[in-house]
């Protein structure tokens, strides 16, 4: 993605890697907080042989790389039924409520580790002062009852700096480092040759190394976060890299696991969240925390006036609830901009000054540096366009704006994979299946195939603490998988060369055609994934709802796009990779087509427009529950080629309060 | 805002087998060109301005500047990690400088409790091993 468009990369492919074949028990494919989490609970349950393969490094690998500023779910003296109500809610309605109540039961014990790992969480005192670092320990530890410092209902602040290193940390201390294996780049996941839809193995390659991998397993968690750069970026040269999501997520989680034949659900969901413009720097602690307005060009507080109250009216329950869902809150944004009262401000000066009225000059002091430091715990290149700019929050207000679409599971968005839920008497049937006589949670409709994080889809709003929880679910279902099925041996359907071939075709294609043309980057022969991705993300935004259009599309727009991805999926056969750096974007980019289609070809079975402000179907304006109050499913053949999209029954466990 | 190196600062790791900013990068793009032996970042449109390679580097070698697309150039923003706080020193465009130092971690580096000796006692329950230890049980659905 992006590449200079030469093999800058100082390590050259070769045609002929070096293999490396191997066999486990257990197969962790990802390494972000979900998995970190599986790391952490698998042996205690198992004396199973576990490998991970994380394509980056573990200590700062994920959408926890740069460190987080809040846990933005910790349950706490809420109940997990307010949980579910809250995620349904922020959902438009149709969301998982088993797995959203069952994560909820399981968050807080996650949450307590990372404090006794020696996370520094920010505790108030009995005089309503807040304590953050090792000072907040005075208070006692979270899990003894001391009282967190709350910015919402559900979210606590943290000193959050070196999070992912903490739990990394944890992690490859219980799994061992002999039992990981760093970038080393998964691609594709296989079944097995015996036994029908069941996982065998995964096949990829080390991204510093002319190497490819063949493991085989018995069970296996894949957890490789959402997609990002999939739409065309706001910023499309250098600040192409300033995605608020982590730019190195490329739908692999969706795109691995639909190949072999998982169901997906709610793929048509999308997050496009509102964030300081171009530096895409965190809002929640200004709304929530200095209770910063939003101000419209003409410096109106519209979220408030009797038109957005109106208009939030025509989505009622949701939009009438007492917390905005958050499509909805962006699209009261855009309702202002293109009535051309825009562009939106952060009144970071007049909330700050109404906080510095009831503080002394040394309390004033630590709000200044709480508001910086939400900032450089998670997004360093917020504070230093604030420094670029001259701005001060308390002097100078800041643009917001919505970014282009991400697709994720575990933030305010829900796209995934349908998993099963755990096995409890009151989770309905339909959500629950077995294999072999027994219910395994989190399981994918493949066999021995789970997911957790942003995998698991209708289950939004986990964030970093509920990623780390589910992935622990996961390790205790993989174990027992393992435990009751001890006479299966996994058989690959491909031979050693054909895996090799498919995984290193794009260094063929290079080194077969290179040497045609004196710049090596035009060639007729083949396409480089820079340019690839640039294709994409140019008819993502001209026709699936991007930003050029205010994220609006429509029926017509998106029979169009379906043929541009067909000929990009042709044409991915000829990608070139001149380095092994190369061959991951190669990898990557084919990734994020696949997952796009599935965004789009969800989008284009519902007919209607269930998520106004992140995304809009002209043809179908507004919502239709009576023929789509329902969950959205596909599945693709890849034998066939087909897709089969399927409406699933919503099931409404928990009660309205 | 991608990452650079100072040249002169960047010792290549002294000829290690990889260099601290390789190590840790999460995207790949900090390579070493093994005969100058310096680092750079081979593709600074998909830096994410994670600061990982900042914070890692041992000579100070790495910083940022601020993306061409949208950043005015002046600015700077550096971090000093520590084992229990990070110093950050914020330049603005205008000469003003801020200093923050906030807490990283309240356990010395590498004392996380991993439980190395917990073992899980039931395999079928839903509860996950340090709640069982804690006799921990786990809520039904008020309907």
């Amino acid at each position: 993605m992006g590449l200079p468009d030469k093999p800058l990369g100082e390590i050259k492919a070769v045609r002929d890697p070096e293999v490396d074949e191997r066999e486990v028990d257990i197969l962790i494919v990802g390494g972000g907080m979900a998995a970190t989490g599986t790391a952490f609970e698998v042996k205690k349950w198992t004396d199973a042989s576990v490998l991970l393969c994380d394509k980056a490094s573990l200590e700062r690998s994920g959408a926890v790389a740069q460190g987080l500023s809040a846990i933005n779910t910790y349950i706490g003296d809420n109940k997990p039924e307010d949980y579910v109500r809250m995620v349904r809610n922020d959902l438009m309605g149709i969301v998982r409520e088993d797995l959203i109540f069952d994560l909820g039961c399981h968050i807080d014990d996650s949450v307590h580790l990372f404090e006794e790992w020696g996370l520094p969480m920010w505790k108030k005192t009995e005089d309503g002062k807040n304590l953050d670092g090792k000072a907040g320990l005075k208070m006692g530890t979270l899990k003894s009852g001391a009282t967190p410092v709350r910015t919402g209902k559900w979210q606590i602040m943290i000193n959050g700096e070196s999070y992912k290193r903490i739990v990394a940390e944890a992690a490859k201390l219980a799994l061992g480092e002999e039992n990981i294996i760093e970038r080393c780049f998964i691609v594709e996941l296989l079944l097995d040759a015996n036994e029908e839809n069941r996982i065998a193995g995964a096949v990829g390659f080390s991204v510093r190394e002319n190497k490819v991998y063949i493991i085989k397993c018995k069970t296996m968690m894949v957890a490789c976060g959402g997609a990002v750069n999939i739409y065309q970026p706001r910023s499309i040269g250098e600040g192409m890299g300033r995605a608020w999501y982590p730019v190195w997520n490329a739908g692999s989680t969706y795109t691995m696991a639909m190949k072999v034949g998982a169901e997906l659900t709610m793929m048509e969901n999308r997050f496009t969240p509102a964030r300081f413009k171009d530096g895409y720097g965190p809002v929640g602690a200004w709304f929530l925390l200095f209770k910063a307005k939003a101000l419209n060009g003409l410096g109106e507080a519209f979220a408030g006036s009797d038109a957005a109250k109106a208009e939030l009216a025509k989505y009622a329950p949701y939009g009438t609830a007492a917390i905005t869902p958050t499509c909805l809150r962006n699209h009261l944004m855009l309702f202002e901009m293109k009535e051309g009262r825009g562009p939106i401000m952060m009144d970071t000066v007049t909330a700050l000054a109404a906080i510095g009225e009831t503080m002394s000059k040394k309390e004033l002091k630590h709000l200044e540096s709480e508001a910086w430091e939400d900032f450089l715990d998670m997004t360093c290149g917020q504070a230093n366009l604030w420094c670029a700019q001259n701005c001060e929050p308390e002097k100078k207000n800041s643009e917001i704006m919505p970014t282009e679409p991400y697709l994720l599971g575990s933030h305010s968005g829900c796209c995934g994979i349908w998993v099963s839920g755990p096995n409890f008497d009151w989770v309905p049937d339909s959500y629950k299946w077995d294999y072999k006589g027994k219910v395994y949670n989190r399981m994918t409709t493949v066999n021995g195939l789970f997911t957790s994080g942003d995998g698991v889809g209708a289950s939004g709003h986990k964030f970093s603490s509920g990623a780390h929880a589910e992935g622990r679910i996961c390790a205790k279902s993989m174990a027992r998988l393992v435990r009751d099925n001890a006479d299966f041996t996994p058989t690959l359907a491909q031979s050693t060369q054909e895996l090799v071939d498919l995984v290193y075709k794009p260094v063929r294609i290079y080194l077969d055609h290179c040497g045609l043309t004196t710049d090596e980057t035009i060639n007729p022969n083949y396409v480089k994934p820079s340019g690839m991705a640039l294709r994409l993300m140019k008819a993502t935004n001209e026709y699936g709802g991007g930003t050029s259009t205010y994220y609006q599309t429509s029926s017509k727009a998106l029979e169009i796009i379906m043929d541009l991805l067909q000929t990009m999926r042709e044409d991915c056969e000829k990608l070139a990779a001149g380095d092994v750096h190369e061959l991951m974007r190669c990898w990557e980019i084919d990734h994020r087509i696949w997952t796009v289609e599935a965004h789009l070809r969800h989008i284009q079975f519902r007919k209607e427009t269930r998520y106004p402000g992140f995304y809009y179907q002209a043809d179908y304006p507004g919502q239709d529950d009576e023929n789509w109050f329902c969950f959205v499913n596909s599945k693709y053949d890849v034998k066939a080629k087909t897709w089969e999209m399927i409406k699933k029954d919503y099931i409404k466990i928990i009660p309205d309060a | 805002m991608p990452s650079y190196v100072i040249t002169e600062k960047c010792d290549g790791c002294k000829g290690g087998d990889k260099t601290a900013c390789m190590y840790i990068c999460p995207n790949d793009l900090m390579v070493l060109d093994p005969n100058a032996m310096k680092a750079y970042n081979q593709e600074p449109n998909q830096c994410w301005e994670c600061f990982s390679c900042v914070k890692i580097c041992p000579t100070q070698a790495i910083e940022v500047r601020g993306y061409s697309d949208f950043v005015p150039l002046g600015s700077s923003v550096m971090p000093m990690l520590g084992t229990e706080d990070i110093m950050w020193t914020c330049k603005f465009r205008n000469g003003l400088v801020k200093r923050f130092k906030f807490p990283i971690r309240t356990t010395a580096e590498g004392a996380a409790n991993a439980y190395p000796d917990l073992k899980g006692k039931d395999l079928d329950s839903e509860l996950l091993s340090t709640e069982e230890a804690d006799g921990y049980t786990i809520a039904t659905p008020a309907t």
